[in-house]
């Protein structure tokens, strides 16, 4: 195989390893980004049919090319993500060199050496951007779901029509969770979902989207001091939050009024029986209390700047627990015939052989800076800050960490960081040519 | 009025909890704790449990003291009422947990607390702890606590108190979750 050297290698050519990639050529620091599959690859492939993004679409600002269609407020559907994403690399001229798998990265003389399925780089930064969501988490109860019911994942979760006319157990309450079980209840397919700890939003309050209220407070730029518990806030799920043209709010009332019956978080499943928390009462008053908090700062903020057109505060209904929530259900007398996974997700990083990694397999690093030199990360939950999570988060991110990379090379390498880069078509070219 | 604000002491130490959080995240083998109970049968339904070692922090550690418990049955159900009963041993743990958690969070979220009591039932048929009913369950069909505390803090303060507590309380979750018995013999 060739090897060639680079002196930065950005893996990954989502959203967040483009904008880091735009960031690089503004600084004249050469790179190339290295993509399994295609550009914005798991927003292609790994996405339910009807998903939109959370965010509307003026967040979708990337540096050097935001939304330029004529519906800022609406919500891009994958194939419009995925569109977005290509259309930018195009803007930005990105080196990417697609369908190039890496298989390893390992230190090497100061830098280091990343090995892929078309050839290897030598080079003194890495930038990984391969995303936070590889693989779908499955609890180890699993194991015990009767083989009569079909368990599917939500990056393999396509539609309700994929499923059997039996009824689901969706099993997390994240924005996932929530809408996959409105979706399969709309089928006409009777669901149950399974809640632990969870976050609640409306869609819109006070006539504006809740988008514009975390931004316009800045909630969505408090950085990593900010955040009274990162732990928790990198690890909260999704919002209960749906794109759709209506603009319609999503949480457990909604589903109750449905008809979709709410349990506790799932505990165990044993001889075909499902078990879950008496906790139900506690997370959803959790929630509750945790929304109408943010509502209160987002009045107060209000209450400061004068805003004319915005609507008068109020408080949505608590949500409403059963009060005798089911704590097991036979799966197969129940008639369950599909269990839907939305227990959130985990990064793969299989292929990375540095010791950055703590004992779950993630990467240890303070606003995507790890403990090995030259290597970073990007493109993760409240990576820098809370708007990290989100794709407009790419923009300051990608513009402070490739600030870090460009004095890397100055301080640790020989590199000279003001060097006309490569004409793009190019070196795609060399690529075709592997 | 004074501008200047008593700090807020519950008798709790936050710093060294979160310190030792910290240090913990970085060291998750030190994390793991075993904690033991040794139960002597006295006669009838009478036992004694006794607790004093436990391991942890990647050593052996003892209580200042050993502390026992006596657990028996009342004399409703023809024993002689030597102690609570198990389950009502139960509850306390659940009480106290909780309660526990209520300082803590408190003192975390500088909040002075001048009382806190937490009654706690537990419901329970026991017809099937009799074998008189397979349809009704041995243990509590329903567990309340209510909480009446006097805090310097707003209602939804005292709310959000009580909610964390849960969140971090070791045996509400033992209680609200299902967790793998064995029973051995040895």
């Amino acid at each position: 195989m060739s090897v060639t050297h680079v002196p930065t290698v950005i893996i990954g050519a989502g959203h967040a390893g483009l904008a880091m990639s735009r960031r690089l050529t503004e600084r004249s620091i050469q790179h190339v980004v290295l993509e399994r599959g295609e550009v914005a690859n798991s927003w292609r492939t790994e996405r339910w049919d009807s998903l939109r993004l959370l965010t509307p679409n003026w967040q979708c600002q990337l540096p050097g090319m935001g939304y330029s269609g004529d519906d800022p407020d609406g919500f891009m559907t994958m194939p419009d993500v995925a569109d977005f994403i290509t259309d930018y690399a195009a803007t930005i001229s990105a080196p990417v060199y697609t369908g190039t798998t890496v298989t390893r990265v390992s230190a090497r003389d100061r830098g280091y050496l990343v090995e892929t399925d078309r050839g290897h780089w030598t080079c003194d930064i890495v930038v990984i951007a391969s995303g936070g969501s590889n693989i779908a988490n499955v609890p180890g109860t699993a194991a015990g779901v009767p083989a009569a019911i079909a368990q599917v994942t939500t990056t393999a979760y396509r539609s309700p029509n994929d499923l059997d006319d039996r009824a689901v157990l969706v099993v997390g309450a994240s924005a996932t969770g929530v809408q996959l079980a409105d979706e399969v209840s709309r089928s006409g397919r009777p669901v149950t979902i399974s809640v632990g700890e969870h976050v609640r939003m409306p869609r819109s309050y006070r006539g504006r989207d809740v988008f514009w209220w975390m931004h316009q407070t800045g909630i969505l730029d408090e950085g990593l001091d900010d955040v009274d518990d990162l732990v928790r806030a990198r690890h909260l799920p999704s919002p209960q939050l749906i794109g759709t043209p209506e603009h319609r709010s999503i949480d457990l009332n909604t589903l109750t009024d449905r008809g979709v019956e709410v349990v506790g978080r799932l505990g165990l499943i044993s001889d075909g029986v499902a078990r879950f928390s008496g906790s139900l009462a506690n997370v959803c008053k959790l929630a509750d209390l945790k929304m109408t908090r943010m509502l209160e700062r987002f009045d107060e903020w209000a209450k400061a700047v004068d805003i004319a057109d915005l609507g008068p505060p109020t408080r949505f209904d608590a949500t409403r627990v059963p009060p005798a929530a089911r704590l097991d259900i036979d799966l197969v007398e129940n008639d369950i015939g599909t269990i839907i996974w939305a227990t959130g997700f985990r990064p793969d990083y299989s292929w990375l052989d540095v010791p950055v990694l703590d004992h779950k397999g993630r990467i240890r690093h303070d606003g995507g800076v790890t403990d090995a030199p030259g290597l970073y990360v990007t493109g993760l939950n409240v990576l820098r800050r809370r708007r990290s999570s989100y794709i407009n988060g790419a923009e300051r991110d990608s513009e402070e960490l490739s600030a870090l990379v460009e004095r890397h090379l100055h301080l640790h390498t020989t590199t000279p960081v003001s060097h006309p880069s490569l004409d793009t078509r190019q070196r795609l070219h060399q690529a075709s040519d592997r | 009025m004074t501008d200047i604000k008593t700090p807020v002491d519950n008798g709790v130490n936050t710093d060294a909890l979160l310190g030792a959080r910290e240090a913990l995240t970085g060291a998750p083998d030190a994390a793991e704790f075993t904690w033991t109970a040794h139960c002597s049968w006295v006669d009838g339904t009478f036992s004694q449990t006794t607790v004093d070692g436990f391991s942890g922090l990647g050593q052996e550690h003892h209580h200042r003291t050993a502390y026992s418990f006596d657990a028996d049955h009342p004399e409703c159900f023809a024993s002689e009422d030597r102690g609570a009963t198990p389950p009502e041993i139960l509850l306390a743990a659940l009480a106290s947990c909780l309660t526990a958690g209520v300082a803590s969070v408190a003192q975390h979220r500088e909040i002075q607390l001048r009382s806190v009591v937490a009654t706690v039932e537990g419901k329970m048929n026991v017809l099937g702890i009799l074998g008189a009913d397979p349809d009704i369950r041995n243990g509590f069909s329903d567990i309340t606590v209510r909480f009446d505390i006097d805090a310097d803090a707003s209602a939804d303060d005292v709310e959000a108190l009580v909610a964390q507590s849960q969140k971090r309380s070791a045996v509400y979750d033992i209680v609200t979750n299902p967790t793998r018995v064995a029973v051995e013999v040895g």
